[in-house]
């Protein structure tokens, strides 16, 4: 009897417990594709990780959903006249979650983190930088070894993120002290991350939710299933074979944006052995290849038509974008015209693909659609990591890969097809392009630099060491009563303006 | 049985020296570059060539093993080259984690698949003993992945009576903690007691069949006690050893019952860790995997000698 009665007294304690454990409503639980890797803005470098340093790091500049380069940290900034000087103007009532002040020397010793750090991953993105200084707490000096059109691109991302200097030590990964809106309070590798608002924040009244949790659901279907069980309020990357039942569901709704990066096939043009073959050496197949690709119907059979057909680096809506270079129609008798011009009747090449059923199955439509123009296609399918080493080593005659973009437009072009560019993995070279995409670079004005795009782009387009397919738009699926969320080419979650209704 | 353990545990030194060279060498011998995908979309040379240095890995093979064994005898195994977190703390973290999921699971076969099996064996050819096994077919022919996925549109997303993933801690929050294992635990031991219900079923009939139990009977003994006392016990020595290696089953089908329900678990560590040739994650799950299957099959070995008395003397 004694025990019926504790077991009863038990279970109601457990009852009265229930609303306390209830979600507070103001905690806002966002679902990653993934789990994020290293939480120190210096040496992370996933896509989710960045969208977790959106709420915990603040950066010196950011972006509007126009991509134009807005106040953050930094209140205003200016070049000198030969563009060899930076100065930056800062905030003076940021603090970091330890309590600190942010001035221009925290600043200055962020920016000097990165660059020297052994095993920072921000070097290249500031390879421009000779060196800073702080002449007063709210002024950043960056002295340049060259004119960089790129620098305030990197100083909206984690090249600019402010970490509390008292605070870097090996430890910091593990719990990073930074300067934005919500401070981190306990992550469990491959479940969540938790952050708590930061009160001390200059901008706190802007930010609703009083916790955030990022939950990490790598399966897509899961993921969503876990929006419509209520278990979460957002998720990213909703897969766009779910998008038709998630806009059906009077519960969510779906927001989508262009995404800044680009989805290709690199062709090996130059390196070692396995260029040498007509796709490698003669860029009329490589053209054939191109024309035999139908990507509207690829769109259609494998992204249920959500994704935007491209043949050019840049995204949708980008003002760097060539109004010149339309995507072409498919034409297979043109196709087959080049190829016999090539002297080479039947093609036979290999395809890389990372082992997912997506790649997949996009290897194998393309596949279908250069068999009809005489090109046939051997897919080779790995893991990722495999891919990458063999197509970083030349191990390769063709490579399916997507590149998740970057706010200036040459962090999609430059590395990848400049003789010397760390991505450049098919070894195109072209002495004209190269020169054209250097100076690029060193151009602040948008109408100059963009001549050289162009110009750079009507030889790429011709000699196609990459061979673009289309441009992946990102979706996102909320609970519709989730308002104020701001969508941005590049993909991150803001958490400013986010409230429930 | 003091010398057996003993024994046990001088013979698994060595064969966890062998695991963890096997692993080492196998893991080099992967294709794919960890600081290819650690160095990010960028892959700066200049960074890649310094991130091997820090980990050493230009140094020969042999000497990257003997300096990781040397780390590890002193309880150090490393940082994960992906998080940076320390690789020990992991394993702890995760196992607890795999752990729970194990028990509940376990808890779920046993359960539902020893007292399946009597009773089949009981009742044989009966409607309950084909009802039975054939709940026992089906539970060990549906893929884990579907019928989880099917759960949770089920019972979290059109009911909505349980959480559809994550994982709360048994001590911090019991009520959550026990919401969240409801499913996964049914999923993963759903097919393990189905195995265990036909092996318990065989093995009472084989036992029901012999010369003690119809001389139990013939004693005027009642039904149960027969069963109890005399079958069952028997019957249990196999099925003992069947659970352990079951329980080691459970560890690897783990994976794919805690990708579908996000479970922070082991089985999903070291998946994530090979898929991003996380080294000394890897190194640190495998000899951790292998020093529980030694426990395991000591355990199974000394419950085997505790159950059956003839064992006991050799």
């Amino acid at each position: 009897m004694k025990r019926i009665v504790l077991l009863a007294s038990a279970a109601l304690l457990g009852l009265a417990a229930l609303p306390a454990q209830a979600q507070s409503p103001s905690t806002l639980r966002i679902g990653l594709q993934e789990d994020p890797d290293m939480l120190d803005p210096h040496k992370a470098r996933t896509f989710v990780g960045r969208i977790v340093f959106m709420g915990l790091c603040d950066r010196l500049v950011d972006i509007d959903p126009e991509l134009k380069i807005i106040p953050r940290l930094a209140t205003e900034w200016s070049f000198s006249a030969d563009g060899l000087t930076l100065t930056m103007k800062l905030r003076t009532d940021a603090k970091f979650h330890d309590g600190e002040t942010f001035n221009a020397e925290a600043a200055k010793a962020n920016i000097e983190r990165a660059m020297t750090l052994p095993d920072s991953l921000r070097k290249s993105e500031l390879a421009s930088v000779e060196n800073v200084s702080a002449p007063d707490p709210a002024t950043l000096v960056f002295k340049l070894k060259r004119p960089d059109a790129t620098l305030l691109a990197q100083l909206t991302d984690r090249a600019g993120m402010m970490l509390s200097p008292k605070s870097l030590g090996p430890d910091i990964t593990a719990k990073p002290i930074c300067s934005g809106p919500y401070q981190f309070v306990e992550r469990v590798q491959n479940d969540r991350i938790v952050l708590d608002k930061f009160k001390g924040h200059w901008e706190a009244d802007k930010y609703q939710f009083d916790r955030i949790v990022y939950r990490a659901i790598p399966d897509t279907t899961v993921r969503l299933a876990n929006l419509r069980a209520g278990e979460l309020d957002m998720l990213e990357r909703l897969a766009p074979t779910d998008v038709k039942s998630a806009q059906g569901d009077k519960s969510l709704k779906v927001q989508s944006t262009a995404n800044l990066g680009y989805q290709g096939i690199t062709i090996n043009t130059g390196h070692g052995e396995a260029a040498n073959q007509p796709m490698g050496k003669d860029k009329r197949v490589r053209q054939a290849l191109s024309l035999a690709i139908d990507r509207k119907v690829l769109s259609q059979v494998v992204f249920e038509g959500l994704y935007e057909p491209m043949i050019q680096p840049f995204n949708p809506g980008n003002q760097y974008l060539s109004a010149a270079f339309p995507v072409p129609a498919r034409d297979v008798a043109k196709a087959k015209a080049l190829l016999k011009e090539a002297g080479v009747a039947k093609v036979s090449i290999d395809l890389f693909v990372t082992n997912n059923p997506v790649d997949a199955q996009l290897g194998q439509v393309i596949q279908a659609m250069a068999q009809e123009v005489g090109i046939d296609v051997q897919i080779r399918s790995t893991e990722f990591a495999s891919q990458l080493r063999d197509q970083q080593q030349g191990k390769f005659q063709m490579s399916r890969i997507g590149w998740s973009g970057r706010i200036d437009p040459d962090g999609n072009i430059h590395q990848f097809v400049t003789s010397k560019g760390n991505q450049n993995d098919g070894k195109y070279s072209n002495a004209e392009v190269d020169k054209l995409l250097d100076e690029a670079r060193t151009i602040y004005d948008v109408a100059e630099r963009k001549k050289r795009y162009d110009a750079a782009q009507k030889m790429l387009q011709d000699e196609l060491p990459i061979v673009y397919l289309y441009n992946q738009t990102v979706f996102f699926a909320l609970r519709s009563n989730l308002q104020g969320f701001v969508i941005n080419p590049d993909g991150m979650i803001r958490l400013s303006g986010l409230k429930r209704s | 049985m003091l010398a057996l353990i003993g024994r046990r545990l001088v013979i698994a030194i060595p064969t966890l020296f062998l695991v963890s060279l096997f692993v080492f060498a196998l893991q080099r011998a992967l294709p794919g570059d960890p600081f290819l995908v650690i160095a990010g979309e960028e892959r700066d040379p200049e960074v890649i060539a310094r991130l091997r240095q820090i980990y050493r890995m230009d140094d020969p093979i042999v000497v990257q093993f003997f300096a990781w064994l040397g780390q590890v005898i002193q309880g150090d195994f490393g940082r994960s080259l992906r998080t940076g977190e320390p690789v020990l703390g992991l394993i702890v973290q995760k196992l607890g984690v795999t752990f729970q999921l194990a028990v509940a699971s376990m808890i779920v076969a046993v359960g539902i698949g020893i007292p399946a099996g009597i009773i089949a064996a009981r009742r044989k050819d009966t409607i309950a003993d084909y009802s039975a096994s054939a709940v026992a077919l089906f539970g060990l022919s549906v893929p884990h992945f579907w019928l989880g996925i099917m759960l949770i549109l089920l019972v979290s997303v059109e009911l909505r009576w349980l959480p559809a993933s994550g994982f709360e801690s048994i001590f911090s929050d019991p009520r959550a903690a026990i919401e969240r294992l409801i499913m996964p635990a049914f999923v993963l031991g759903g097919g393990l007691a189905a195995s265990l219900m036909r092996h318990t079923r065989s093995a009472m009939l084989e036992v029901l069949q012999s010369d003690y139990v119809r001389t139990a009977r013939a004693k005027g003994l009642a039904e149960d006690a027969v069963i109890n006392r005399h079958a069952l016990r028997n019957a249990l020595v196999p099925i003992i050893t069947l659970s352990t290696i079951l329980f080691g089953e459970l560890l690897a089908g783990a994976v794919l019952t805690e990708q579908v329900f996000t479970i922070p678990g082991f089985g999903k560590l070291i998946v994530d860790a090979v898929f991003n040739r996380d080294y000394g994650v890897v190194q640190g799950v495998v000899l951790c995997t292998a020093i529980g299957f030694i426990i395991m099959n000591l355990l199974a070995d000394v419950l085997y000698i505790l159950v059956n008395p003839r064992l006991r003397d050799s």
